[in-house]
Parts: C-alpha cells; sequence; structure tokens
C-alpha cells in the first residue's frame, strides 16, 4: 500500500472510502497469491511467515505514516475520525486475542450459559451510547480522568480515576501481549518470550510516533483484516455442509443434530449423562442469579472500561459519537453472532465422530496436532500420539468416549480450517486475524494507561507548564515504559494475572460507573459524595474479589451467615481444615492446604455469587455512597451545574478547551 | 434561529434515555428468564430461548442504537440545541 500523503490528514480523510477499500482488495489478492503460493508447493512455514509479517509491517506503516508532534492529534486523532471508522477502530479495540480465540471454545464448552458473554460483551454499548459517550465527547476530554477532575473538584478526583484505570487495564493489556506471544509462537515456531518482544516490537510500531491517531487507523486496518479472518472459514464451512455461506443462519440445524447426537451419544455408553450439558439447555454451569450478574457486569464494565470509552473522543462531532456507538457495535455483532455458529459446528463435527464409534486406534491427525501443543486430551494425558493415547486409556476405553476428551478453548477457532479439511492458507489467515485483534486491543490498553500517566500525573499534577513538545516526549516515554513492563510480566506466564483479566470489568464498573454517569445525570452529585462512592464502591469489589480469591478460607469463616454453602459442604469444610491443621509439615500440609484451600474458594461468597460479577455488590455501594454522601453536604458550584447544562447539550465549545490541539471542534 | 429549550430538551432527552433503558433490560435480562419456555418454539431448527440470547438480542441492541441516535438528534434539533 503506498500512501503518497500523511495518514489521518485531510487528503487521507476525503478518500478513507477508498484507500480501505484498496486495502481490503490488496489482502483478499495476499491471501490468493499465498493461496497459490501453497498449491505450488511452499511449506506452511514460509506461508505463516508472510502473514505475520506482511501484516504487521502494514500495520507498522500506518502507524509510522500517522506520526504527529500535536497534542490534540497524539491524544484524540485531532477529533476528525468518521464514525463508521471510529465504529471499526472501536471494534478491533474492543475484541481481544481471547474474543477471538477463545469466546467460541467457551460456547462450545458451556452451551447456553456461555452465551452471557455474548450478551454481556455486547449490550453495554446500548449503556455507552445512551449514558456516556456523547456527554464525554461534548466534554471534549483528552482522558476519562479529565472529566472526574473538572466535574468533582480537581486533583484527588482525577487520581483516583486513574488508580482504577490502571487497575483495571494493566492485567487486560498483560493478557494481550501475552496472547501475541502464545500465536506468534504458534505459527512461527519462535521461543514463546522472543514471541512476546517481537509483538511487543509490532505494539509499538503502531502507537508510539501517532498516539491515538496513528493507533485509530491501525485499528481500523486491523478490524478488517480480524473480521475476514473470522467470517471467512466458517462461511466456507457452512456453503460445505448446507449450501448457504450464511453460519449465522444454518446453524440452527447444527444445534438440532447436536440435541439428537447427545441422546445418542448417552444411549451408546459414549457419554455420561451426569457430566454431559447439553448445548441448549440453560443454567448448568451458572445458576441464574450468576448466569445474570454476569451479564450485568460485563454490560456496566464496557460502559466503564477507560480505553473504550477515550475512542469516542475522536469523532468530529457529538452527533457522531452517538451514531459511532451503533457502529461499533454493529461490527462486533458481526463477530460476535458468528462465535455460536463457529462452536455449534465444532461440536457437531466432535459429537459426529464419537457417536460413530471411534476406536482409539484410528483417531483422525488433527486430534494428535493440537494433542501435541497441550490443548487436548484423552483420558487425562496430552494426546500426543496413537501410543500415548494407547497407554492413557488402557483398561479405560477402548472407543472415543465424550468423558474422555478434554479440549482447550482456544482450538475450536484455531482448529476449524483443519477440522473441515480447508488448505494451510486459512489457518495462516485466521492466525493472521488473531493477531490483528490482540495488537489492536494491546495498542489501545497501553494508549490509556500512558495517557493516564503523562497527561492526568504528568501534566496536569506534576508540571502544567510543561511544554508541547516534552509532554509529547514524556507519553512516549511512558508508552515504552509500560510496554516493556507489560511484556516483561507476560513473558513468565503468569497463570493468575490472566485469569485476573475477567476481574477489568467489575473493577471498572464499581470503580467509574457511578461517578461517572451521575456526574451527567444527576447535577446534585458533589465531590465529597463522588470520592467517597469511587473509594468504597471499588474498595468492596477489590474486596470480594481478593477475599474470595486469595483468603478464601478467613472470607468465609467470616461471612458463613452470608454464604450459600449446604451443610454437606460447611461439613467438609470443617473436616479439610481439620485435616490441614494436624498434616505434618512439609508436602503434606502443603497438599493439604491446596484441597482446604481450593474448598474454601467454592464456598467463599455473599449469596453465592461469583467473584466475577463482584461489581454486584461494589455498583449499589457506590451508586448509595454518592447519592447519600451528596444529599448531607453542600451542592456542587453555579459553576459546576452550568456546566452539567452546557454538556447536557450538544450545540456550543467543548467545556475543556483543546489547548495547543490542531484539530478544534471538527464539523464537516 | 430555532428557540433554545433547554429544560424541554433535557426533560424530552432523559424520556428517551429511560425508554432506551426499559428496552436494554427487557433484551438484556428479562426474557431471558423464559428460555425453557421459549425453547418449545423452534424457528429454523433454533429453540427460541437459545435464539434470543445467541442473535435475537444481540440485533436488538444493533437496532435500537440507530434508533437512538437518530431520534436523540431529531430532539436536538427540535429544541435547538444541535450542532450546526
Amino acid at each position: 500500500m503506498a500512501k503518497e500523503y500523511t495518514v489521518g490528514g485531510r487528503g487521507f480523510l476525503d478518500n478513507l472510502g477508498k484507500i480501505y477499500a484498496i486495502y481490503t482488495g490488496g489482502f483478499f489478492g495476499f491471501v490468493i497469491v499465498l493461496g497459490i503460493l501453497e498449491q505450488l508447493g511452499v511449506p506452511n512455514r514460509y506461508i505463516g511467515y508472510g502473514f505475520v509479517f506482511l501484516t504487521i509491517a502494514v500495520y507498522a506503516a500506518i502507524g509510522i505514516l500517522s506520526r504527529t508532534s500535536e497534542v490534540g492529534e497524539y491524544y484524540v486523532a485531532g477529533r476528525s475520525v468518521p464514525s463508521v471508522y471510529n465504529g471499526m477502530a472501536t471494534g478491533a479495540d474492543w475484541m481481544s486475542g481471547a474474543s477471538f480465540v477463545g469466546m467460541a471454545g467457551t460456547l462450545f464448552l458451556l452451551g447456553y450459559d456461555g452465551l452471557a458473554f455474548v450478551l454481556g460483551w455486547t449490550g453495554g454499548y446500548v449503556l455507552v451510547a445512551v449514558l456516556i459517550a456523547p456527554f464525554l465527547r461534548k466534554f471534549g476530554a483528552y482522558t476519562v480522568p479529565d472529566f472526574f477532575s473538572e466535574r468533582y473538584g480537581g486533583a484527588f478526583a482525577r487520581l483516583l480515576a486513574v488508580i482504577v484505570l490502571i487497575s483495571c487495564s494493566f492485567t487486560y493489556v498483560v493478557a494481550q501481549i501475552y496472547a501475541t506471544g502464545l500465536i506468534a509462537s504458534r505459527f512461527l515456531d519462535l521461543d514463546f518470550q522472543v514471541a512476546v518482544y517481537a509483538g511487543l516490537v509490532g505494539i509499538l510500531l503502531c502507537s508510539m510516533l501517532g498516539g491515538m491517531k496513528a493507533v485509530t487507523w491501525t485499528q481500523v486496518a486491523q478490524y478488517i483484516v480480524l473480521i475476514v479472518a473470522y467470517l471467512l472459514p466458517v462461511v466456507i464451512l457452512s456453503a460445505k455442509k448446507y449450501g448457504i455461506p450464511v453460519p449465522q443462519l444454518t446453524y440452527g440445524q447444527a444445534i438440532q443434530d447436536i440435541t439428537n447426537l447427545e441422546q445418542s451419544m448417552i444411549s451408546k455408553g459414549l457419554a455420561d449423562a451426569k457430566t454431559l450439558k447439553p448445548h441448549i439447555k440453560p443454567f448448568t454451569t451458572y445458576d441464574p442469579l450468576n448466569f445474570f450478574a454476569l451479564i450485568f457486569c460485563l454490560m456496566v464494565g464496557t460502559a466503564s472500561l477507560p480505553h473504550i470509552l477515550m475512542r469516542y473522543f475522536t469523532t468530529p462531532s457529538v452527533r457522531e459519537a452517538r451514531s459511532s456507538v451503533a457502529w461499533s457495535l454493529f461490527f462486533i455483532f458481526l463477530l460476535y453472532f458468528t462465535a455460536p455458529a463457529y462452536a455449534a459446528f465444532s461440536k457437531l463435527e466432535v459429537y459426529s465422530l464419537i457417536n460413530k464409534g471411534t476406536n482409539l486406534t484410528d483417531l483422525p491427525q488433527w486430534i494428535y496436532t493440537y494433542g501435541k501443543i497441550g490443548l487436548i486430551k484423552l483420558c487425562g494425558k496430552d494426546a500426543v500420539d496413537a501410543a500415548a493415547v494407547a497407554a492413557a486409556c488402557a483398561g479405560k476405553a477402548t472407543q472415543l468416549r465424550l468423558q474422555d476428551l478434554t479440549i482447550n478453548t482456544d482450538v475450536i477457532v484455531l482448529s476449524t480450517p483443519e477440522i473441515a479439511g480447508m488448505p494451510y492458507v486459512i489457518a495462516g489467515l485466521v492466525a493472521a486475524g488473531g493477531l490483528a485483534a490482540a495488537l489492536s486491543t494491546a495498542d489501545g490498553l497501553l494508549l490509556a494507561i500512558a495517557n493516564a500517566l503523562s497527561h492526568d500525573i504528568y501534566y496536569k499534577l506534576v508540571d502544567p507548564n510543561a511544554p508541547t513538545a516534552r509532554r509529547l516526549i514524556v507519553s512516549r516515554i511512558f508508552l515504552l515504559v509500560v510496554a516493556v513492563v507489560a511484556a516483561y510480566v507476560a513473558s513468565t506466564k503468569p497463570a493468575d494475572i490472566l485469569s485476573m483479566v475477567a476481574w477489568a470489568f467489575s473493577l471498572a464498573a464499581a470503580g467509574i460507573f457511578p461517578a461517572l454517569t451521575l456526574g451527567v445525570w444527576w447535577k446534585r452529585a458533589n465531590t465529597p459524595g463522588a470520592v467517597l462512592g469511587m473509594i468504597l464502591g471499588f474498595g468492596t469489589t477489590l474486596y470480594y474479589l481478593v477475599g474470595t480469591r486469595y483468603f478464601a478460607p478467613s472470607f468465609y469463616e467470616m461471612w458463613s451467615w452470608l454464604g450459600t454453602a449446604t451443610p454437606a459442604a460447611a461439613q467438609k469444610y470443617a473436616d479439610l481444615k481439620a485435616a490441614w491443621m494436624a498434616a505434618a509439615p512439609g508436602d503434606a500440609q502443603a497438599a493439604a492446604w491446596k484441597a482446604f484451600d481450593t474448598h474454601a474458594q467454592s464456598v467463599a461468597s455473599w449469596w453465592g455469587v461469583k467473584n466475577i460479577s463482584a461489581a454486584l455488590f461494589g455498583l449499589p455501594v457506590g451508586f448509595l455512597t454518592i447519592i447519600i454522601v451528596s444529599l448531607l453536604t453542600p451542592a456542587p458550584s453555579r459553576r459546576v451545574q452550568d456546566m452539567v447544562d452546557a454538556t447536557r447539550r450538544p450545540a456550543g465549545d467543548l467545556i475543556m478547551a483543546d489547548k495547543g490541539a490542531g484539530g478544534m471542534v471538527g464539523g464537516h | 434561529m430555532q428557540q433554545v429549550n433547554a429544560e424541554r430538551h433535557w426533560s424530552r432527552t432523559s424520556a428517551l434515555m429511560w425508554i432506551m433503558l426499559i428496552l436494554w433490560a427487557t433484551f438484556s435480562f428479562f426474557i431471558h428468564m423464559f428460555v425453557e419456555q421459549l425453547n418449545t418454539i423452534t424457528i429454523l431448527g433454533f429453540p427460541l430461548g437459545f435464539y434470543m440470547a445467541a442473535q435475537g438480542s444481540l440485533l436488538a441492541f444493533v437496532i435500537m442504537l440507530f434508533i437512538f441516535a437518530k431520534r436523540q438528534d431529531t430532539i436536538d434539533r427540535q429544541e435547538g440545541v444541535a450542532e450546526d
């Protein structure tokens, strides 16, 4: 892609449609060329290299062409991104490597209950559009903490918002870099640590020179790659199987077949009726309370994540901020309403294989391919090859049975091309898509963290007189430092951090949502209320998360009167505790502690709510605190109330002046 | 030049907000409480309860947001507080 004019400049903005159409066409051409090369006998390994290097080179080129020395362009892309393109960029920003690779697998494993994620990660945009985004756009902030500072009386509220922002974004960005490393190492045969730092270079090239402006235009390019990569394999599969290339419609048939196969497998003794979760049956994993609590927390969390909210600072107008949320959801919807189809098709494939009574001696090749990298287990052991499977299942089974098969959630999307017998080029495409999803999300998150440190901490709190050039240099230094620290943490493969990503939604929801929405919708909300509300809401959520996960026994003992442990579970707790206290120091004690702690984690709760939905407690605490404390203390000043009024009206200047910014209020 | 009526603008905006939140709660929570009953109906092979969580509610969210953007813009224009 040769671009003569600068990315993000006038000539670029006037020709967006043409440029991205050429880009998309070029990308398809590239896939076809690699497909032809594969037929000519070029080894798969080089096809994989081709995909990964060329796509990263394109993103890097866009990032470098978007370099800027203007503060307004660096922080908010000059507020000149049209709503449809901002929608695409938000889609890429939002859909992480885990969504791309793992979502269909989660639906495969959980069936109906997994749809809580599909619902939770889409419906939140209704809250963004109605309650938040247009008002933040009118406000004219550079960062989300800017709003807190202006609305709630300065430095302390700003600092609290920064703390919430960093605590919910950092674990998240580590997980993205981890995903980049995983995909790169799997498809390029690089060492994982090396792959992590290679991914880091890709991420920095996209964001460092051009800030938000560069990230925006690479995210649009990344969205196109990721959506093509997600849709193409399953569209081909649907066309092959049912003659209609619309998987979202045809998988209804697959669901019926799955339900029939479930019965058939049980009657043949190839599946265990006790452990099989019928695909369409609700509430097999989560009880209704946890199902709806999870949906609720994911939705409110979505509406509170700073790296998403800041995307709506970049549109030319308040009106476009609103339509941009609609476009964002549309582009996200394209992937999320396809994920259940992926899950259904793979499940049908696997269940058919089991149902026809496959001997363990003639399993299909893909089981060993993924068994070798530890993603498929049979009878509790990695399915490395026929001999390993025979050894693991000896005396248990001679045929493939559902209860002996363990499939990692990442396998479903990665293996679909292979299971359906498609050429390797499609698998390479899927890898490029997963990489695009992880890189784009990492870029958005890194920028959110680095901007909070450079704009909110350095410029607003430490040195308000810093000249533009120095502010931009500081921004870039923070970006680099945060990125390197995140990559270092990712390279250690921290199991805990990865599971903590799910916490980000609850932390963001409890810390940010009440003060943000009341700040716009309730003029009476004042500084003491908001500050206390943020501390108590966030604190409650953090206490619940950490307490139920890391201090489960003491949490349980303190709160057993609020828990839902059955008498049998309570008895088991007492027995395990006694066993741990009686165990001899050393290995025996450690093992006893592990059993005790694991059980304690399953009973430590308030009303049985799982800790992924911790915001269920933090949100009401936050809202009530803000309301009660605000009503007990004096109303905000006339100036603040007028400012809220101005925020509510789209017309007029931005509330916070864009000092030294290139693009002022855009217009058309 | 249009008459600016900030108060009426905000009361109409708030009314629209409540309508949107009610629709949001309906498609996020309410209909899924009846999943078992809905699953007895089958369309194109999909049990309806499953379909609503996998596609129906998502489609509703997307459509809702485009209508909302248009509706809110009309309110802004009629009350004289729209941009340009």
